[in-house]
């Protein structure tokens, strides 16, 4: 089959070009992770992150026939319809929206200053029972579909109005951890979190498009819980 | 927190909220509005001008001139802060974006003021 990757060297490359690779994967369904690892025995110069291959670490997001996923869960069948058959191309590119360091790694930097800014742990001044601070199931429960969040970017870089303001609009990822905490029983900090998000930027840039709920590989949704802070946001207004 | 000295209201609630209630506003009146014709078939200019030079007509129609320039106001100021950004224009990015943010306030106020006149202006 086909393999087309996205190549750039800076050092080297005036402009960024795709090259085509010619692979035998001998008709199985491999994971896209299996095709790169396949092709990088040939050429050892191919730039990509991976560590976990199991889509536990979030370090191998990338654009997949334009579409962002983790390479090593997503099997041939799954790129597109007519990959696994070899009448379509496997397209591999880097995840939009950030600078390419070189070939298909990217830059986080923005992406994690921008979790950085919704301060993602616990904040409470009260001091701490001798044990710890306990919560009902019912309260542990609000957390579910929140802390799985493996930070892969899959769903920040696929947002339109991220790739407009990347550094005024936090992105689905921080937003998602933002809401995780302000859900959070033991989290004192309400208020000067929603104080953070109350500009025109920061969070209102989401226009609910949804593509990072289309996106994300643990199946969690960062639309829903931006509803939920701008209703709190509407609740504390109004 | 992002601060931002152009943009319509007072912090993103109120840009958001302004938008939704001013859609609203639209909605209903546009609504309201075709209905009127659809059980009006045969309306004349007299009809029309009475209903419209009515006192209760002239201020909804005053309050929907008032939503409709908001609403525009709003959208197009994201629009700006979308598109107009260094990613397109570098450097001379913020000058761009004033430009066109104070053409459309122009063109806004020109409107309200055009519109005002004729709401209220009688002939
Ligand atoms: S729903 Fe919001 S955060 Fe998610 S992709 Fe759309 S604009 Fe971005
Ligand atoms: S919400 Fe999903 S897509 Fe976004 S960073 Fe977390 S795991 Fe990745
Ligand atoms: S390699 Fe860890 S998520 Fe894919």
């Amino acid at each position: 089959m086909k393999v087309s990757v996205y190549r750039y060297n800076p050092e080297t490359d005036r402009e960024p070009w795709m090259e085509d690779f010619e692979v035998d994967t001998g008709g199985r369904d491999l994971m896209v992770l299996d095709v790169l690892a396949m092709i990088k025995e040939r050429d050892p110069g191919l730039a990509y992150r991976r560590s976990c291959r199991e889509g536990v670490c979030g370090s191998d997001g990338m654009n997949i026939n334009g579409r962002n996923a983790l390479a090593c869960v997503t099997p041939l069948s799954e790129a597109a319809p007519g990959v696994l058959e070899g009448r379509k191309p496997l397209v591999i590119r880097p995840l939009p929206g950030l600078p390419v360091i070189r070939d298909l790694a990217v830059d986080m930097g923005i992406f994690y200053e921008q979790y950085e800014k919704v301060q993602p742990y616990l904040i409470n001044d009260e001091p701490a029972p001798a044990i710890e601070r306990l919560q009902s199931p019912e309260e542990r429960a609000k957390l579910d579909g929140l802390y799985e969040c493996i930070l892969c970017a899959c769903c920040t870089t696929s947002c339109p109005s991220f790739w407009w303001n990347p550094e005024r609009f936090l992105g689905p990822a921080a937003l998602l951890q933002s809401w995780r905490f302000l859900a959070d029983s033991r989290d004192r900090a309400t208020e000067e979190r929603l104080d953070q998000l109350d500009d025109p930027f920061s969070l209102f840039r989401c226009r609910g498009i949804m593509n990072c709920v289309s996106v994300c590989p643990k199946g969690l949704n960062p639309t829903r819980a931006i509803g939920h802070i701008r209703s709190k946001l509407l609740e504390r207004a109004v | 927190m992002v601060t931002s000295v152009t943009n319509p209201g007072r912090n993103g609630l109120y840009d958001w909220l302004l938008q939704r209630v001013t859609a609203v506003v639209i909605g209903a009146y546009s609504i309201g509005l075709i209905g009127f014709l659809v059980l009006n078939p045969g309306l004349d200019y007299e009809t029309w001008k009475a209903c419209m030079g009515s006192l209760p007509m002239q201020m909804i129609n005053t309050l929907v001139l008032v939503s409709v320039l908001l609403h525009a106001w709003a959208g197009l100021w994201i629009v700006t802060t979308d598109y107009l950004t260094r990613a397109q224009f570098g450097n001379a990015a913020t000058g761009v974006r004033l430009v066109v943010q104070m053409l459309i306030l122009l063109l806004c106020l020109v409107y309200l003021l055009w519109g005002l006149v004729m709401i209220w202006g009688g002939a």
